[in-house]
């Protein structure tokens, strides 16, 4: 506690007086919004590169201005189908990931902790998962009795193997002497898998939803496209944000294909952001502040 | 470090009816075919109830292998342990390990750690809440209750780890060299704690070290073992007075016959695992060499 007092104070000495805000930011948020202008002016520079240029440039040279970009924005924005696109995806990617976490660890655990199981999961486990999600998408179409329901179950399968994985590798990194030192004083094994198990694998179980969650942003964008976002009511209505950048794209409308790209970063951005924030609170144990050690 | 040892009777003393551990020919073995390595071979030793047995042997003897048997996480390959008259089926609160690095559930605060065995049972209460507070207060982490493990300093640790044990009541502490990796100063501290605590509380102890200086200083009897596959070399009693003090041993004639007998020992058995290729033997042999050439003012630290 002390260090982070002293740390404290350091930081705010450090910050310039200066009376324009950004100056007045911490240092790493300070860099990260030089970062965003730097990339939006290479950007800027870039798409207009065939008017001050007289050439355009290769790749940049071809994809709408941010000022287009934003422009478009502002008017999606007001828009309730663009936010409707939002929450057409934000509930598939709940919906896959939630069923992904709530099998995935515990089967992680249980393939971790038994060697039967293991023996029995692990082939089969390890033939399926080389599989890309996409490939799954036409069976899960012709399975699944909704096209909802096929996009959730492609979804899915983009976050279970990531999981599973990492519940193993959290549970088979436990020290095995905590686990003696329960059952030397008469611990119960449910005693142990809550207190001692769950918690030690807690770390590894979040950082594999960290890195699902990311790739379930991946997946719902390509499912949609695919399968048509299960909705036919036009670009702007509620078939996600998959099935907006398609219909924007199919629809000429170069610089909604930008926003809803933007979106889907920003999502995801948010997702992770929002796993880290519950991550720290939950293994508070595992960064010692004011460590004497 | 102030610790209040006018609370030492805080602690119940353990049940008179215990029996002591006893190893009849004790065998373990790992692997399997050509791969098979025998740890532990015809080891057979008593750890009497109310004393002090220090363990010592060569570092990569089967030291901590013998704990675990006797612990019970492991069985023996052949032979039998019994503890208070009756077979090892497995591990029981009546033996509680102190194990060589911190294993204190990092998740836990200090409090939590301590009063986990309670808890785990089910049998918390009023007295096992007074218990606790009473070994946090003699270990002196009062002030430390709400703190994780990695928040504590290694000295810490091992107390709350003591803490932790005690709160079993066991029949005997375990030790596998539990102050191995703290500084010397610490050191110094926890063994003279530790022993205050045992001279007090007449629990019977196990306890394994590398260390000739901290078996003599802790011992009412040093089981030296031999290298791999380990059994008893030899039974030292240590007939020194008790209360004994760290630093006056140095000056000590007994003492120093009994360290040199022990030395004497444990340089042939770590001769052979040096022979034998083990690696952390050749810095028992360094030692050992330089312990012998050195004159017996350098070897005094002082305090």
């Amino acid at each position: 506690m002390v260090n982070s007092a002293v740390a404290g104070v350091a930081e705010s000495g450090a910050r310039p007086r200066s009376t324009i805000g950004i100056l007045r930011l911490p240092r790493a948020q300070r860099r990260a919004l030089v970062s965003y202008l730097a990339a939006l002016l290479v950007w800027q520079l870039g798409s207009t590169s065939g008017r001050w240029l007289g050439v355009e440039l290769p790749l940049l040279g071809r994809i709408p201005a941010p000022s287009d970009v934003l422009g478009a924005w502002s008017h999606l924005i007001v828009d309730p189908g663009y936010w409707q696109s939002w929450l057409a995806s934000s509930k598939r990617v709940a919906a896959g990931f939630t069923a992904a976490v709530l099998t995935g660890v515990p089967l992680g655990l249980i393939m971790a902790l038994s060697p039967p199981v293991w023996d029995v999961v692990f082939p089969v486990f390890e033939l399926l998962r080389p599989i890309p999600p996409l490939a799954w998408v036409p069976a899960a179409i012709i399975f699944w009795p909704t096209q909802e329901l096929s996009i959730d179950a492609v979804i899915f399968i983009g976050a279970f193997f990531t999981l599973v994985l990492n519940a193993v590798s959290g549970a088979r990194s436990i020290d095995p002497r905590l686990i003696q030192v329960a059952r030397s004083m008469g611990a119960s094994r449910a005693n142990i898998l809550t207190r001692l198990v769950l918690p030690a694998v807690l770390p590894s179980v979040v950082v594999g939803m960290e890195v699902s969650i990311g790739i379930t942003w991946e997946v719902v964008v390509a499912a949609e496209m695919i399968s048509g976002g299960g909705s036919s009511r036009g670009a702007s209505s509620g078939g996600g944000l998959g099935f907006f950048i398609w219909n924007s794209y199919v629809g000429g409308s170069y610089p909604q294909i930008i926003v809803g790209m933007i979106s889907i970063g920003i999502a995801g951005y948010l997702s992770s952001a929002a796993l880290r924030v519950v991550a720290a609170r939950l293994s508070r144990w595992n960064a010692p502040y004011g460590g004497r050690a | 470090m102030s610790l209040p040892e006018s609370r030492l009777d805080a602690v119940k003393t353990p049940e008179t009816a215990f029996q002591g551990i006893e190893l009849v020919d004790v065998e373990k073995t790992y692997g399997q075919g050509a791969r098979t390595r025998t740890v532990v071979r015809q080891c057979s030793f008593r750890i009497d109830p109310g004393r002090f047995t220090v363990m010592i042997g060569p570092s990569g003897a089967g030291k901590s292998t013998l704990i675990r048997l006797i612990a019970g996480f492991e069985p023996p390959t052949s032979g039998e342990i019994r503890v208070g008259g009756r077979p090892v089926r497995g591990p029981g609160k009546d033996r509680q390990v102190m194990f060589q690095e911190t294993a204190l559930f990092p998740w836990m605060t200090t409090a939590a750690n301590v009063s986990y065995g309670p808890k785990a049972r089910g049998e918390f209460g009023p007295e096992a809440l007074r218990l606790a507070d009473a070994l946090t207060a003699r270990m002196g982490l009062e002030r430390f209750r709400g703190m994780y493990p990695a928040q504590l300093s290694g000295g810490m640790q091992r107390r709350a780890e003591l803490a932790r044990a005690m709160m079993n009541d066991p029949s005997v502490m375990i030790l596998d060299e539990p102050f191995r990796g703290l500084d010397s100063m610490t050191k110094r501290l926890m063994l003279e704690y530790y022993a205050t605590y045992g001279e007090a509380s007449q629990r019977t102890n196990f306890f394994v070290t590398t260390d000739v200086d901290e078996a003599i200083f802790l011992a009412d009897r040093v089981l030296v073992m031999t290298h791999i596959p380990t059994r008893v070399r030899a039974v030292v009693e240590i007939d020194l007075p008790r209360p004994r003090r760290l630093a006056a041993l140095v000056d000590d004639e007994r003492a120093n016959a009994l360290k040199a007998e022990l030395l004497a020992m444990l340089h042939e058995e770590a001769a052979r695992a040096f022979a034998a290729g083990g690696k952390e033997t050749a810095d028992f042999v360094e030692a050992y060499r330089r312990h012998h050439s050195s004159p017996p003012s350098a070897t005094r630290d002082g305090s």
